[in-house]
């Protein structure tokens, strides 16, 4: 059995352990959770990046792969993640366990040591981080956003987000606008990099074979100079009271062949908490599974696309749906979709598919638990929410989630916009 | 018989078995995990384009096998396999590659009941002319969002700059025009030609007891009166790529290229391991994340994280490719092509080697971290006639002038194509 151990490590620094002999490789993140803003995103997702380019030690990229490459091919990743409204901004290492490896050497230890290092004692000049470094990784973050377009269900969930939330924090883009990041200079990004890493809250994350006190302090050596001062309070994600809402529609046009629809729906009255696995056990029978409505009725019986799902945020508590169509089905996907909705919402779902919607939750959580990257996403999930249950509860809950719990979900939904990413020749009176 | 095999260096313990029709059966113990895989794969893919009918090789459209694929699951009920499985809160799913298709799932209980509609409803066709139709429609909505992606549109065109006839050059899902041409009796007949036990191969990662999935897979796959058919014709081509250029311009945000080089045509067995290894280490060598030149193209701003190289070996064709978003395409290609002459005139650095091949060496350690990736290796391995197990062995025997002599050989300006997507202006 596995064995999971919360310490903390300092100052608003915890350490999430999962001592398991059953992986062949470990995993170790270190994770800064900070409020998403217009103001910081873009700052926040150049940072990580820029960490990585090299070290007082290594100074640049090549060093720091020699190094990598002579612990085993282990990777240090950049990891940037928008949960709810919560950035969380950091690394992650992974490298294989040393008991498989010849003259089993530890690679926990040099590795933890290497991520401290790119963490907290970057390459610098002057007492800044290098301009050209900031600058190049700067160029590159604003390619990236630039080519946020290439990827059209990713583009249309993105631009749907951006409409449908403007005005909050969970509007604003993962990694900002390229206007944002035009702004970034030297100055600002290593200012909002020591207010980091004195500030922010710190989760790190461990999985493989050592015990959590050999971890803790390993981590506490590799994080000694983490400059604690002034720990800001876990940031939370707001989900406001809103009145009525009026369905709006939004139709971009581009050269597509296919047609990306997808639509937003507000979750109401629900609580994070109390209705978590109800959450999940809805989303799966709706459309985030083979056995749920949308992939069912909108795919096998209608031939209406090849892709249709259905995805949930739990932190800002919305439903998104989203399909691949033609301009001209636009219309009767979404009542399609509509209906499907309104039947669970009138308690239409059949007692072999809410069994199929809790058993999909129930496997996926465990199928996560039986790697390490599903294992880190959970706790980090589990640290954001500060969420009291284990996943393996969360598991459990989901088992015997109720008919009336899952169609109080539905209920709950309210359409806010639909947003429609229509190829261009197509007659606009279609839509 | 099931036989045990032990890989000390791995820490693995395997169990295998042909079956009497056959099929190639594989269990890979995974104690104290809750979740299993299964997966059956077929030798069959997007590129094996020719069926014997009446005694004749005839021709087949592009995309026939990904159509079979998703028509398989059927019940004599008109239910899905797959939804069933669902049901069992199994995470069920199929795929063509261009020289396999592969039908698996993933589950956390009811390990049996899954296998048993895996084993029964993954190779048992019922083609109605009804359901063609309205597959028809699914495949050709999967077609168009395919063809909205443009890496999907790179790495084609440059399959079609290498190859002048060769099947991988065509889209493994085929076009909606292609499938247009498929009819149920194509079907059956594609069908039968190659689902065989004798050319499948099932392969399950888990703690599953071995012997009861060895009995399921007898009861519904241990018998095979047909022998297997020749296969896999392709016309002789030569190394040199059949065009050198292909361009688009696209609604991306930056431009974009992928450059290759046919390598090898027809390996197997452990020559092709040693092949791919080889390959892997020169091309990460070359211009993988640790490389001098990765960092100078970095810094000068050339190319972004996007940046990476591939090696394929499928459907008896091998070929590199390298490429990402980039200003300047042709530049790229020219600094990688002018790295490998030097390389190859003076040789690999040995310290960076020995650090390369320890890495590499992790890697295959890390893999077997992957359910998925084990699976889908084992069966390759089958079907090309290598154990998949056996590739730290024969890592350790690729040298520095294996590495030296195929950046001379492959990596040059006369081997190399380019595709290229550039930016619609709005």
């Amino acid at each position: 059995m596995d064995k999971v151990a919360r310490l903390g490590l300092g100052s608003g620094v915890y350490l999430t352990a999962v001592q398991s002999e059953r992986f062949k490789t470990g995993c170790l993140s270190v994770t800064l959770l900070t409020e998403h803003t217009k103001k910081t995103a873009a700052l926040n997702a150049v940072l990580p990046y820029v960490l990585r380019r090299g070290t007082a030690g290594l100074p640049d990229m090549e060093a720091i792969a020699g190094r990598l490459d002579s612990l085993y091919g282990a990777r240090i990743e950049p990891t940037l993640r928008k949960r709810g409204e919560t950035a969380a901004l950091g690394f992650f290492a992974d490298f294989p366990d040393g008991d498989f490896l010849p003259g089993r050497p530890d690679l926990l230890s040099p590795t933890a040591q290497l991520l401290g290092e790119v963490l907290l004692s970057p390459a610098t000049s002057g007492g800044r981080l290098r301009a050209d470094y900031v600058e190049s990784e700067r160029d590159k973050l604003i390619e990236d956003i630039e080519a946020e377009i290439n990827d059209k269900r990713s583009y249309a969930g993105q631009r749907l987000v951006e409409t449908m939330f403007r005005g909050e924090r969970y509007g604003v883009p993962k990694l900002g606008t390229a206007a944002d990041a035009r702004k970034i200079s030297v100055q600002t990004l290593t200012r909002h990099y020591k207010s980091l890493i004195a500030s922010a809250r710190v989760e790190a994350f461990y999985c493989g074979a050592a015990r959590p006190d050999q971890v803790a302090r390993i981590l506490r050596e590799a994080l000694a100079d983490l400059p604690r001062g002034g720990v800001r309070e876990m940031p939370a994600t707001l989900v406001p009271e809103t009145g009525d809402i009026k369905p709006r529609t939004i139709v971009e046009r581009m050269d597509v062949t296919q047609s990306r629809l997808v639509m937003g729906f507000r979750l109401r009255g629900l609580d994070r908490a109390r209705d978590t696995a109800a959450m999940l056990v809805f989303n799966a029978a709706f459309g985030g599974s083979a056995a749920s409505r949308l992939f069912l009725d909108l795919r096998e019986r209608l031939a209406l696309c090849y892709h249709v799902s259905s995805s949930l945020d739990r932190h800002k508590r919305a439903l998104f749906v989203s399909a691949g169509i033609d301009c001209g089905d636009f219309k009767r996907a979404r009542e399609e979709i509509m209906k499907e909705l309104g039947s669970i919402a009138d308690g239409g779902l059949e007692e072999w598919e809410l069994d199929s919607a809790r058993r999909a939750v129930v496997s996926s959580i465990y199928s996560a638990l039986d790697e390490p990257t599903g294992l880190e996403g959970m706790y980090l999930d589990r640290a954001v929410l500060d969420e009291s249950l284990h996943p393996g509860e969360l598991a459990a809950l989901a088992s015997t989630v109720s008919a009336e719990a899952v169609r109080d979900v539905a209920r709950a939904a309210v359409l806010s916009h639909t947003y429609l990413l229509a190829s261009e020749e197509n007659d606009a009176e279609k839509v | 018989m099931l036989r045990k095999f032990e890989y000390a260096g791995m820490g693995e313990r395997v169990f295998r078995e042909e079956l009497p029709g056959g099929l190639r059966l594989t269990v890979i113990p995974r104690p104290g995990y809750r979740k299993s895989m299964a997966f059956l794969a077929v030798n069959y893919g997007g590129a094996d384009r020719y069926i014997t009918r009446d005694g004749e090789r005839a021709e087949t459209p592009a995309g026939t096998a990904h159509f079979i694929e998703h028509r398989m699951y059927e019940m004599e009920d008109g239910r899905n396999a797959l939804t069933v499985m669902g049901e069992h809160g199994a995470n069920a799913n199929a795929f063509t590659s261009p020289d396999m298709t592969a039908y698996h799932f993933e589950c956390v209980d009811s390990f049996f009941e899954n296998l048993e509609l895996l084993l029964k409803y993954a190779c048992a066709p019922i083609f109605t002319n009804e359901a063609v139709e309205r597959e028809r429609a699914i495949i050709a909505s999967e077609i168009r969002m395919m063809e909205d992606d443009p890496e999907d549109g790179l790495y084609y065109a440059l399959l079609r700059c290498l190859y002048e006839s060769a099947s991988v050059r065509d889209s493994v899902a085929g076009t909606v025009e292609s499938i247009g041409k498929v009819t149920p009796e194509l079907l059956y007949a594609c069908h039968g030609e190659y689902y065989r036990p004798s050319n499948m191969s099932l392969v399950v990662v888990g703690d599953q007891d071995p012997k009861r999935i060895s009995d399921m897979a007898k009861k519904y796959l241990g018998s095979d009166a047909l022998p297997p058919q020749p296969r896999r014709s392709r016309k002789s081509e030569g190394m040199t790529p059949f065009a050198l250029r292909e361009e688009s311009a696209r609604d991306v945000g930056a431009p974009m290229f992928l450059a290759g080089a046919k390598t090898a045509y027809d390996l197997r067995g452990e020559a092709s391991v040693r092949f791919e290894l080889t390959a892997t280490m020169a091309l990460s060598l070359l211009m993988g994340s640790a490389s001098p030149l990765y960092k100078r193209l970095y810094t000068e701003g050339l190319i972004n994280e996007t940046f990476g190289y591939d090696f394929e070996n499928s459907a008896g064709c091998s070929y590199l490719s390298f490429g990402g978003e980039t200003q300047n395409p042709e530049l790229v290609c020219l600094r990688v092509l002018d790295e490998a002459a030097h390389l190859a005139a003076a040789g690999v650095d040995r310290e960076f080697f020995s650090r390369r091949s320890r890495a590499v060496y992790g890697s295959c350690i890390r893999a077997l971290g992957s359910f998925d990736s084990i699976c889908y290796n084992v069966a390759a391995g089958d079907f090309s006639g290598y154990d998949y197990f056996d590739t730290l062995s024969v890592l350790g025997k690729v040298t520095a002038d294996d590495v030296r002599a195929f950046l001379g050989e492959y990596l040059t300006p006369d081997r190399c194509a380019i595709s290229v997507i550039t930016k619609k202006e709005r």
